[in-house]
């Protein structure tokens, strides 16, 4: 009964971070149809920015509430996507929008790889730690185990995005013009929606949730080279299994994937690494569109 | 289109041009060839994937199929002639082919991109976790011989090496330039274009991205296998996705219509690598990324769409 | 004569849509049929049928006396129907000579064969054919920057390089310029051998007395007429549902 526990909130906690940084993925592919292959780059500055902002915040007089460290990292979140969203999506990526879909794939490869590198010569190699706000909320206990308290902070921040998210598309006059943008493009824009500011605010809110989900997992991390590669991939997996495109859908692929890997964890530690892929692939191969999809199919 | 006789000795200048830079380059540049070659047989397969209209970022899953294949044979099996092992290392990876092409040949655009990235990430996990072949350190191979001859030296090992592959590379490259010249290899453009169209006409498109993607599968684990014996190692890095997003890089700036460019465009690749670890080491993936996106700006075809283009442009008529 | 091709009693409704009721069309040897009704009418649901891009509810499609219902594109172009398209479908990359190549390569299934290259005799063929269709000009330019009448051409010529029993076209002269209509239609007509039957689906009622022998014409789903063009032309609800001519 105990390790049952433990692999619920084991994955609860790891879907959480999933969700918020894939969520981002489904919404940019969704309205703009772009794979976005640096997403994770995106959250490793974002990891980067908050490191920062933590490492400011946190070296002030006594006098600063230590609370407020999480609106400041909220706040470099923020900055990178406001900074990067706009240029990159206004300065690079629409002089592609009328080629083949696979090219803005490899667009974003390339951005991904020039990526890689800028931040390692903006922030080095060394890796950057976070810590103080990890401690923020003291320890919770669970039976005969204690668990961060950040870690429940972290799947209520997951929750409270997805609710936010949800109303804001579903409940709002804007929302409902992005949701028509993601089911039919060319209808919207013969409807007069305009449709260029959809692009540059939805990516710009894509990258800002990449960011946050850095920033807020950045105190739980060593924040280091290496991170934008491993999250693109987690987060295609979650996009993928839960319907490119849709919100919904990416909340149950980020459960799934997370306790997947907790029962892998835990039950199956040799297939720890290949449970993600497994399931992207059978999700794939059974049901291509992934559980919900607002987007068409593509495959023949 | 050229002729066959002109492919022959095209090719034949290619391989005494070679033979001569051998003599005459230092070993780290002739190193540097051979892992140009092995990068670029790779390369290759997956520009026979492009040219059936198709991308796959998964083309790892064939080179480390080869280089494990190649790896396992040398150290389970005690053999060492790199002509067997390169292509023990292309059946193996053959056979993975043969496997996954049922699967992935009803998948196309981005859907094809991320199963066959999928399907690579598996085979990484699977090695990674996998402590007899080695776990994620992988496992360090022996030296390799040719024809029973073993070498003398690191340095003569290198030019035995560098030799092989030479003609490894020219052999492959007349066979894939004779291909993409035949029909078999306008079939391949056709379903590009429009596969509705070659479904009206009788083939099966399914028949035809099948076929090219396991001759891919076949030429990635040649490369692979190559690249196994050349560094002395392999490791679950090899079917990782950023290796595939080498090949990547490779086939985009290369082009689907030149063989040669695909080569050029893996010493390129390498020159890059190496140039930028020495002066650079944080900044050749950013190199990468620019020429990527220069290619994808200015280059539709690629390089090689700069040499091919010109020459099939040459007997325009206006119609009367 | 003998029949060619048969469709019995073809059924197909998509949702509340009937798009065919109980069409039947025996079609002889050599006869050239022209198919005529507004849009929506049934004649491309018709054509979709018996080339197999789509099933039909109930009824069959029989090709010289063979059951082809519901079989794939693939299968029934290689049991001799093959078709044009009213947007030509073609390989925008390739050179007219090229789509030609592939086109007999895929017919006599060399395109298949690893070692099998664009030889002399292959050359005589494509050569054989641009000159039967008046696209000898046009042999090595790339196809995407060829104009439409042209285009128009190639995609018939590829379908017939099959040598097909039953050659369908769907809206030959769709989006040709009115004064080259006719000089497309006689291109066409006389490219083909005399054993072909030919179906194809025409707006320009002018185009069809001229070159089919005998007209059908469709509305709501159902053939309304099926005799000479005089005939047809003259009956009058063809003339009130279709031509517009009524009095």
């Amino acid at each position: 009964m105990e390790l049952v526990t433990t692999i619920l909130i084991d994955g609860l906690i790891d879907a959480s971070w999933i969700f918020i940084v894939a969520v981002g993925l489904t919404l940019i592919f969704g309205v703009l149809n772009i794979l976005n292959i640096a997403h994770g780059n995106f959250y490793a500055i974002g990891a980067y920015a908050a490191a920062n902002a933590v490492g400011i915040y946190y070296s002030g007089s006594e006098a600063y509430p230590p609370m407020l460290g999480l609106v400041a990292m909220t706040v470099a979140a923020l900055a990178v996507a406001v900074v990067l969203g706009p240029l990159l999506e206004r300065g690079l990526l629409r002089f592609f929008y009328h080629r083949d879909e696979i090219v803005l794939v490899l667009v974003t490869y390339a951005l991904f790889l020039i990526l890689e590198d800028a931040t390692k010569l903006i922030w080095g190699v060394n890796p950057y730690y976070a810590y103080e706000p990890y401690s923020l909320f003291g320890t919770v206990s669970i039976g005969k185990l204690d668990y961060v308290g950040y870690d429940f902070f972290l799947i209520g921040l997951a929750v409270v995005i997805g609710i936010l998210l949800w109303l804001g598309l579903n409940r709002t006059r804007s929302g409902k013009v992005v949701l028509a943008v993601i089911h039919d493009r060319e209808m919207s824009s013969a409807a007069g929606v305009n449709v260029t500011k959809i692009f540059v605010i939805s990516f710009t809110i894509g990258v800002f949730l990449a960011a946050l989900g850095g920033a807020f997992t950045a105190p739980k991390i060593s924040v280091q080279p290496g991170l934008a590669v491993m999250v693109v991939l987690f987060s295609f997996a979650v996009a993928v299994i839960g319907g490119l495109g849709s919100i919904e859908g990416a909340a149950i692929a980020s459960l799934i994937v997370g306790i997947a890997r907790a029962l892998a964890i835990h039950l199956a530690p040799w297939a720890e690494l290949f449970i993600v892929y497994l399931a992207m692939a059978l999700m794939l191969a059974v049901r291509p569109q992934g559980i919900f999809s607002p987007t068409a199919l593509r495959k023949i | 289109m050229r002729s066959r006789f002109m492919v022959l000795v095209l090719a034949g200048v290619t391989l005494a041009i070679l033979v001569a830079l051998g003599e005459v380059l230092p070993s780290w540049s002739i190193f540097l060839l051979v892992t140009a070659a092995a990068k670029g047989l790779a390369a290759l397969g997956l520009v026979l994937v492009v040219r059936s209209g198709l991308l796959s970022f998964g083309q790892g899953l064939f080179y480390c199929a080869g280089g494990y294949g190649a790896g396992l044979l040398m150290l389970w099996g005690g053999i060492t002639d790199m002509t067997l092992l390169v292509l023990a290392g292309g059946v193996v990876a053959l056979l993975f082919g043969l496997l996954t092409a049922p699967l992935l040949a009803s998948y196309r655009g981005i859907f094809f991109a991320t199963l066959t990235l999928a399907l690579s990430m598996l085979m990484h996990g699977a090695l990674t976790k996998a402590d007899f072949l080695g776990g994620s350190d992988g496992l360090n191979l022996h030296s390799p011989t040719l024809f029973g001859m073993r070498p003398a030296s690191a340095a003569e090992a290198v030019y035995m090496l560098y030799l092989f592959s030479s003609v490894l590379v020219v052999v492959v490259a007349v066979a894939c330039r004779l291909h993409f010249d035949s029909l078999r290899g306008l079939l391949s453009l056709a379903t590009r274009d429009n596969e509705i169209r070659v479904e009206y006409l009788g083939a099966s498109v399914s028949r035809v991205i099948s076929e090219n993607f396991i001759a891919a599968a076949f030429l990635g684990g040649v490369g692979g296998a190559l690249n196994a014996i050349a560094v002395g190692h392999i490791d679950p890095e090899l079917a990782f996705w950023t290796t595939s997003g080498e090949f990547v890089f490779v086939a985009i700036l290369s082009g689907y219509l030149s063989v040669g460019a695909v080569f050029a465009s893996s010493i390129l690749l390498e020159l890059i690598r190496s140039f930028s670890s020495q002066y650079f080491p944080n900044a050749w993936q950013m190199s990468l990324g620019i020429f990527m996106l220069a290619s994808i700006l200015f280059l539709p075809n690629g390089i090689g769409g700069l040499i091919v283009r010109r020459k099939e442009r040459d007997s325009e008529k206006d119609p009367a | 004569m003998t029949v060619v091709l048969e469709a019995k009693q073809l059924n197909k409704s998509f949702g509340s849509v009937v798009a065919a009721r109980d069409i039947s069309v025996v079609v002889n040897r050599s006869e050239r049929l022209g198919l005529i009704g507004t849009n929506g009418a049934g004649k491309t649901t018709f054509v979709n049928i018996v080339t197999g891009y789509i099933k039909p509810d109930t009824g069959n499609v029989c090709l010289e006396g063979r059951d082809i219902t519901g079989h794939t594109p693939r299968s029934i172009t290689r049991a001799g129907v093959c078709r044009s398209f009213q947007v030509p479908q073609l390989f925008l990359t390739l050179t007219t000579a090229q789509s030609l190549a592939v086109a007999f390569g895929i017919a006599d299934g060399r395109a298949f064969s690893p070692e099998a290259s664009i030889d002399a005799e292959m050359e005589r063929k494509v050569e054989d054919m641009l000159e039967r269709f008046r696209l000898t000009g046009y042999r090595n330019r790339v196809v995407a920057e060829l104009p439409g009448g042209v285009r128009k051409l190639i995609d018939i010529a590829i379908a017939v390089t099959r040598t097909p029993k039953v050659l369908l076209l769907d809206e030959p002269t769709s989006g040709v310029a009115v004064e080259e209509k006719f000089a497309l239609m006689d291109i066409v007509m006389s490219a083909l051998g005399s054993d072909v039957t030919v179906l194809f689906v025409e707006h320009d009622m002018d185009i069809v007395s001229r070159y089919a022998q005998r007209v059908l014409a469709f509305y709501d789903g159902k053939i309304i007429a099926d005799d000479l063009p005089e005939t047809v032309f003259a009956n009058q609800t063809v003339r009130t549902h279709i031509t517009g001519t009524a009095n």
